[in-house]
C-alpha cells in the first residue's frame, strides 16, 4: 500500500466526521428561509464553537483511555468566574482571561493528580471532582448575573470583514495553539500509546503520567476556553447544573461521533470538532424542519444512543469470542 | 488491592474482625464520628424519633444503592439512575390515573418502566459490549427525552396512590416506618443472593474476570443483562417510593440520587473495579451518606458547600482506601 491510503485508514473517523457534518450542514443550510449567508453561519459558528471547545478538551482524556465527567463543569465553573473578572479596562480584562484560564488548568491539573498519583478511577474521580467544581460555581454565581466585557464580546462573537464569524477564528486558532503541539510531541505520542495500551507504553518507557497529566491539564484549559466563550454570548454568569451535564453528555457524543475510540488511542480532536458541529446540526435541524422543540432531548439521545452502538460493528469482526471481553 | 497480610498472625484473632473489611470498619467509624458531632451540635440529634426519621430517609437511598451495588460488583457503573428513578415515578403516578386497575398496576407499572431502561442498559454493556457509562449516560439522556415529551414541559400534577404513600410513610409495624421495613426486606433478599445463589457468586466472579467466568461455564452475558435489569427495577422502585415520600413525582426528583448512590457502595468498601465488596458495607455507606447531608442541613450549609464536601468526601475516602494497582 502507499503512503496516503495509510493516511486514509489512521484518519477514517475524522473523515467520516467531516463528511457528516458537510452532509448535516448542507441539508440545513438548504432549508433554512435565509439561505447561506454570513448571519446564518456566524449563529450556527457560536452555537457550534460552544460544544466544540468541551468536545476537544474530552477528546485529549478519552485518548489517554480515561473519561472526564467534570469538563461540563469547569466549563460552568469558569463561565461564573468569567462574569466577575472579565470585565473593566483592557488590561483587567486581559488579566481576568488569564485568571480564568488559569482556573481551568488548575481543575484540569487537580484531575489529572487524583487520577494518576491518587490511581483512582476516572469516572468516579471525576464524577466527585465534577460535584466540587459545581459547587464553586454555586459559591460563586448563586443566581445567574454578573457580566462581561462587551467590547471584547461582540469581537469574539461578531464577524471578521462582515463575512467570516470571529469564533470560527478563535477555534482553529486554538487547534493551532493546542492540538497540533500536542499531537506532534513526544507527549502527544505517548498519550496515544498509553490509550492504546499502557503496559506496553510502559514497556517502552514512554512518559506515561507527563502524557496523562498534560492531556487533564489541557482538557482543563479548553474547557475554560469554553467557559470564556460562553460569557462571551451570554453577558452572563450561571450556576447551572442542567447545562454543566448536557455539556458533558454531549461532549460524549460528540467524541463518539468524531471517530475517537472510547477505549483510547485512536482518534483526533479535529474529528472530535466537526463531531460536535455535526450534533449541533442536527439538533438545529429540528428547528428547520418545524418540529415541536420539546423533542429535542429525545431526539439528541436518540443520536447519541445510535452513535454508541455504532462502536458494537467491530464485533462482527471478532472471532474468537473471548475477545469479547477485552 | 490483594489482602497483603499473612494468614499465620491473623488467624489467632476471634473469627468476627477477621471477616471485616477496613473498608467498612472506617464507615462505621466514621458514622459513630458523626453522631457524636452531631449531637455536639443539637440535643435532639441521639433522640430516638430523629434516627428513625434518618433512617426512613436513608431506606430510600438503600433500595436505589442495592442495585447500583450489583452493577458495580460486576466491574460496572449505572449513570441512568437519575432518570431510572424519575421514570419509576413519574409512570407508577401516570398508571394511578386510569381508574381503579392503574392504580393497583401503578406501582408494577413503574417497576417495568425501570426494568425496560434497565434492559436497554444491559443489552448494551452485555451484547453490544458498549462501555458501560456511556451506554447508561445515553439511555439516561433518551429516557429524559420520553419524560419532556410526556410531560410537555411541566411537571406532571399527577399525585401518589394511596398505596404509594402508605408504602413510604405509613406504619405496618408500630414505630418501624414501612420505608425501613422495605429496605429490610431487600436489603435481606440482596444479601441472600449475593453470598447464598449461583447468581450472587457469578457477579463477583464476572467482577473479578469475566473471561475467566466465562471460561468456567457461566453465561456471563445473561448475568449483566439480568443484574442491570435489577438495578433499573430497583432504582424505579425507588422512585416510586420516593414520589409516594413526597405525594407528587417530578421531573428532577432522582438528580440528587446519582453520585451518593455510588458513593454509598464505594464509601461500603465495595471496589469500583468489581469483584469485592459486601452488602453490610453498602448499609454502612447509605447511613453515613444520610447522615452527613442531614448534619449538613441541620448547620444549614448552602448547596454549594453540600457539594463541595460530598466531592471532598468521595475523593477522600476513595483516596484512603480505592486506590487502583501500582503500574508496576
Amino acid at each position: 500500500m502507499s503512503e496516503w491510503r495509510f493516511w486514509l485508514k489512521e484518519q477514517r473517523g475524522t473523515l467520516a466526521a467531516v463528511g457528516i457534518f458537510l452532509l448535516m450542514f448542507t441539508i440545513y443550510v438548504s432549508n433554512h428561509p435565509a439561505g447561506l449567508t454570513a448571519n446564518v453561519v456566524q449563529t450556527a459558528s457560536n452555537k457550534g464553537v460552544l460544544l466544540a471547545f468541551v468536545a476537544m478538551a474530552q477528546t485529549l482524556v478519552v485518548i489517554t483511555a480515561g473519561i472526564d465527567l467534570s469538563v461540563g463543569m469547569i466549563f460552568i465553573l469558569t463561565n461564573a468566574l468569567a462574569s466577575w473578572l472579565v470585565i473593566g479596562s483592557p488590561l483587567e480584562t486581559s488579566f481576568g482571561v488569564v485568571a480564568v484560564l488559569a482556573a481551568g488548568l488548575a481543575c484540569g491539573a487537580l484531575n489529572g493528580l487524583i487520577v494518576i498519583y491518587g490511581r483512582l478511577q476516572p469516572i468516579v474521580a471525576t464524577i466527585a471532582t465534577g460535584a466540587v467544581f459545581f459547587g464553586i460555581a454555586l459559591l460563586l454565581r448563586p443566581f445567574p448575573g454578573g457580566s462581561v466585557n462587551e467590547d471584547l464580546a461582540d469581537m469574539m462573537t461578531g464577524k471578521i470583514f462582515g463575512v467570516v464569524p470571529s469564533s470560527l477564528v478563535a477555534l482553529v486558532a486554538i487547534i493551532l495553539v493546542v492540538w497540533v503541539p500536542f499531537s506532534r510531541s513526544v507527549i502527544g505520542r505517548a498519550a496515544y500509546a498509553t490509550g492504546s495500551s499502557e503496559i506496553a507504553a510502559y514497556m517502552s518507557s514512554l512518559p506515561i503520567r507527563r502524557a496523562k497529566f498534560t492531556a487533564y491539564l489541557l482538557s482543563g484549559l479548553l474547557a475554560a476556553t469554553g467557559g470564556l466563550f460562553l460569557t462571551f454570548f451570554t453577558y452572563t454568569g450561571e450556576a447551572a447544573l442542567a447545562s454543566g451535564n448536557a455539556y458533558t453528555l454531549f461532549s460524549i457524543a460528540s467524541v463518539v461521533l468524531g471517530g475517537v475510540s472510547l477505549f483510547g488511542g485512536r482518534g483526533t480532536a479535529i474529528g472530535a470538532v466537526f463531531g460536535a458541529l455535526a450534533f449541533r446540526t442536527i439538533g438545529d435541524l429540528l428547528f428547520v424542519f418545524d418540529f415541536d422543540p420539546l423533542w429535542q432531548p429525545l431526539f439528541q439521545g436518540v443520536v447519541l444512543l445510535v452513535a454508541v452502538s455504532l462502536g458494537a460493528f467491530g464485533l462482527f469482526r471478532v472471532r474468537n469470542r473471548l475477545e469479547w471481553f477485552g | 488491592m490483594k489482602d497483603a497480610t499473612p494468614e499465620q498472625p491473623l488467624s489467632r484473632l476471634p473469627k468476627f474482625p477477621r471477616q471485616l473489611d477496613p473498608a467498612i470498619s472506617t464507615a462505621f467509624a466514621c458514622i459513630i464520628v458523626l453522631l457524636i458531632l452531631g449531637s455536639l451540635y443539637s440535643a435532639s440529634f441521639l433522640s430516638p424519633e430523629y434516627l428513625l426519621q434518618q433512617l426512613k430517609v436513608a431506606s430510600f437511598l438503600g433500595v436505589i444503592a442495592t442495585g447500583m451495588m450489583m452493577v458495580i460488583l460486576l466491574g460496572q457503573i449505572d449513570l441512568s439512575i437519575p432518570w431510572s428513578v424519575a421514570v419509576g415515578g413519574m409512570m407508577a403516578c401516570a398508571a394511578a390515573a386510569y381508574g381503579p386497575v392503574g392504580e393497583t398496576l401503578a406501582i408494577p407499572f413503574g417497576v417495568a418502566c425501570g426494568m425496560v431502561i434497565g434492559f436497554a442498559n444491559g443489552i448494551g454493556v452485555a451484547y453490544l459490549r458498549i462501555p458501560s457509562m456511556i451506554i447508561t449516560l445515553a439511555t439516561n439522556a433518551v429516557a429524559q427525552g420520553l419524560m419532556v415529551v410526556y410531560t410537555g414541559g411541566f411537571s406532571p400534577q399527577d399525585s401518589a396512590t394511596v398505596t404509594m404513600r402508605y408504602l413510604a410513610t405509613g406504619f405496618l409495624v408500630p414505630g418501624v416506618p414501612n420505608a425501613v421495613l422495605i429496605w429490610a426486606i431487600v436489603g435481606a433478599i440482596a444479601i441472600f443472593v449475593l453470598t447464598r445463589t449461583t447468581f450472587g457468586r457469578s457477579l463477583y466472579g464476572i467482577g473479578n474476570q469475566e473471561r475467566a467466568a466465562y471460561l468456567s461455564g457461566i453465561n456471563t452475558r445473561r448475568i449483566v443483562l439480568i443484574a442491570f435489569v435489577s438495578c433499573g427495577a430497583l432504582s424505579a422502585f425507588g422512585g416510586t417510593l420516593l414520589a409516594g415520600y413526597a405525594s407528587k413525582a417530578a421531573q428532577s426528583m432522582g438528580d440528587s440520587y446519582l453520585l451518593p448512590s455510588i458513593a454509598a457502595v464505594v464509601l461500603g468498601g465495595t471496589s469500583i473495579l468489581g469483584g469485592r465488596g459486601s452488602y453490610l458495607g453498602t448499609i454502612a455507606g447509605v447511613i453515613l451518606i444520610t447522615l452527613l447531608q442531614s448534619i449538613l442541613s441541620v448547620m444549614q450549609m448552602p448547596e454549594a458547600g453540600r457539594q463541595i464536601t460530598y466531592g471532598l468526601v468521595i475523593i477522600v475516602m476513595l483516596l484512603l482506601y480505592g486506590r487502583g494497582p501500582a503500574n508496576r
